[in-house]
């Protein structure tokens, strides 16, 4: 079974909850997605056995082959290529590797290669499988890492497959999310956690995938989570009490239920 | 005109929090609040919607069916999955035109689509530049861009445009600080703050943005706050201040009174501190008064 964790909001406790359920069970994979700031390991402290680089397919064109008919920028709906005069300029950062230009090249100049933008490890932390990743420093796009690490997880075996994700809902969100049969949406019980649990409840209804909520840091506000919850059938599966010690250990990065 | 971006690298760190509080005391400003994806700065500030404006932010295949003949060939050639039943997946479809380019029959199209709303409100602390993206959308990092490009249009030569960031340091942040005079990272002493710091930092440094940090709730562990320090004067990035934790302040802004409104508190003079202090390194025109 594959569980994600989100939250719309940043540092709701998306990874404190993530992986503290990792190690508190059965046979649990952790599966770090938010490869912008990845955090599961400070606290897991796996070893790791596998590193690769994650690469994206950029154009690379034969300049002898090449007659700069502008065809390749006149079809990349990314501005990755742009003809200047009889300059063909490559911004490969824009490059979402979908492969048009070399079909639209009429004299076939354009191959693609490899561009490494992150990496991706693999390990294992109490017997189970850990996976993360990591965009590189300057890149813009981190759905191609969370993609493969999402990959990855096809061979896994095991009881849960527990997927941290990153904060916000855009398409990185939702690469994290596709494969998952359940969510787990932590939120805070504020203005703005409630806020932004609409629009992480909004993500996972467009994709029908059911889900649950769990509040942290809860307090005397946790009624305006909870009635938001009643009203459009979610269940709150579990409230984690407001506590300065928790914070502190969490700023060690000790597990709680250690 | 001036530009700071407010960011973290880790989330819930204080940004909107610190953002609401440097726009209470700068004197002439527009405000930005570039978390496109989960924006709250709004939430802080009674504001009045002046304009909203559809943002095309991206593209998205459309397949006639009347025209198509099942030959599968876009099929053969999307590499996003996005083609189901000889029909698009608006939430996979990345509007690369591949589909439009190979299919026979010229069944395809390709259409710019509607990625979010970009929203100029009146406030208190003048005019608000923010937007709503679409849950799901590509195209983030462009909706930022006019999200700063409608607050800059407002700005006069002396105002200082303060942005509102999100966490992370992808596309969305990138667009939030390139082409700033500097940015403030807002840090939290634990080991996942420093470690994210430690990534926008190098950001930072990847784009040549002058970088500052504060330190949010810095006596909840000492030793942390005390390697965070550390770590920012052997990289020569200066720290204008420590806020300490103060629980009545989480309960004043949610009730959205900004910190440096909250009465006697040493949070707020904290902030206050780390604005003087930003106004100095920014050269802006007026004296602050602490």
């Amino acid at each position: 079974m594959i569980i994600s964790v989100l939250s719309g909001k940043g540092g709701t406790g998306k990874t404190t909850v993530a992986t503290n359920l990792a190690c508190s069970g059965p046979k649990t994979a952790y599966i770090d997605c938010d490869v912008e700031e990845p955090n599961g390991f400070l606290f897991l402290n796996p070893a790791i056995e596998q590193r690769e680089k994650v690469n994206v397919m950029v154009p690379s064109i034969d300049k002898d082959s090449c007659l700069a008919c502008g065809l390749c920028s006149k079809w990349c709906q990314f501005n990755a290529l742009a003809q200047v005069k009889n300059k063909l300029l490559s911004f490969l950062q824009l490059c979402h590797g979908c492969g048009l230009c070399t079909l639209v090249c009429p004299e076939k100049a354009i191959t693609e290669v490899p561009r490494e933008i992150g990496v991706m490890e693999r390990g294992e932390f109490d017997d189970n499988v850990f996976i993360h990743g990591m965009l590189n420093t300057g890149e813009p796009m981190a759905v191609p890492v969370i993609n493969r690490i999402i990959e990855e997880i096809r061979g896994i075996t095991g009881d849960f497959i527990i997927i941290d994700c990153p904060p916000g809902s855009s398409c990185s969100v939702i690469a994290a999310v596709e494969k998952s049969d359940f969510c787990l949406l932590v939120t805070e019980p504020t203005p703005f956690g409630l806020h932004d649990l609409k629009i992480a409840v909004s993500l996972i209804s467009a994709m029908n995938i059911p889900a649950g909520v769990v509040v942290n840091k809860a307090d005397d506000s946790t009624r305006i989570i909870r009635e938001y919850c009643e009203a459009e059938g979610i269940p709150v599966l579990m409230e984690l009490p407001f506590s300065k010690r928790v914070a502190q250990i969490y700023s060690t990065g000790k597990l709680l239920i250690q | 005109m001036k530009q700071v971006a407010i960011v973290s690298g880790k989330g819930g760190t204080g940004k909107t929090t610190v953002c609401a509080s440097l726009a209470e005391l700068a004197e002439k400003k527009v405000i930005a609040d570039c978390d496109v994806e989960a924006p709250n700065l709004h939430l802080l500030i009674d504001s009045e919607v002046l304009r909203e404006k559809d943002f095309y932010g991206s593209k998205m295949a459309q397949i006639d069916r009347e025209k198509c003949q099942k030959c599968e060939k876009c099929l053969a050639v999307c590499r996003f999955d996005a083609i189901r039943d000889f029909s698009v997946d608006e939430l996979k479809c990345e509007g690369c035109a591949a589909c439009v380019f190979i299919c026979p029959h010229k069944a395809v199209i390709i259409r710019d689509a509607i990625t979010g709303k970009t929203i100029l409100s009146a406030s208190s602390w003048g005019k608000f530049s923010h937007a709503r993206l679409n849950i799901g959308a590509d195209g983030s990092g462009k909706l930022v861009t006019e999200v700063r490009k409608n607050a800059s249009g407002y700005a006069g030569e002396d105002d200082i445009v303060i942005i509102d960031g999100s966490p992370g340091i992808g596309c969305v942040v990138i667009a939030s600080i390139t082409g700033c005079d500097a940015i403030l990272v807002v840090s939290e002493p634990t080991l996942s703050g420093k470690h994210d710091l430690i990534r926008v930092l190098d950001l930072a440094e990847h784009f040549g943005i002058k970088a500052y940090v504060c330190i949010n709730k810095y006596d909840l562990n000492a030793g942390m706050t005390e390697e965070i320090s550390d770590h920012c004067r052997e990289r020569n990035v200066q720290v204008l201040g420590c806020i300490p934790f103060e629980r009545e302040v989480g309960q004043a802004i949610n009730r959205g009174v900004p910190v440096v409104r909250v009465p006697h508190s040493a949070a707020g003079r904290a902030v206050k501190e780390i604005w003087a202090n930003l106004s100095k390194e920014l050269s802006l025109v007026k004296d602050i008064q602490l």
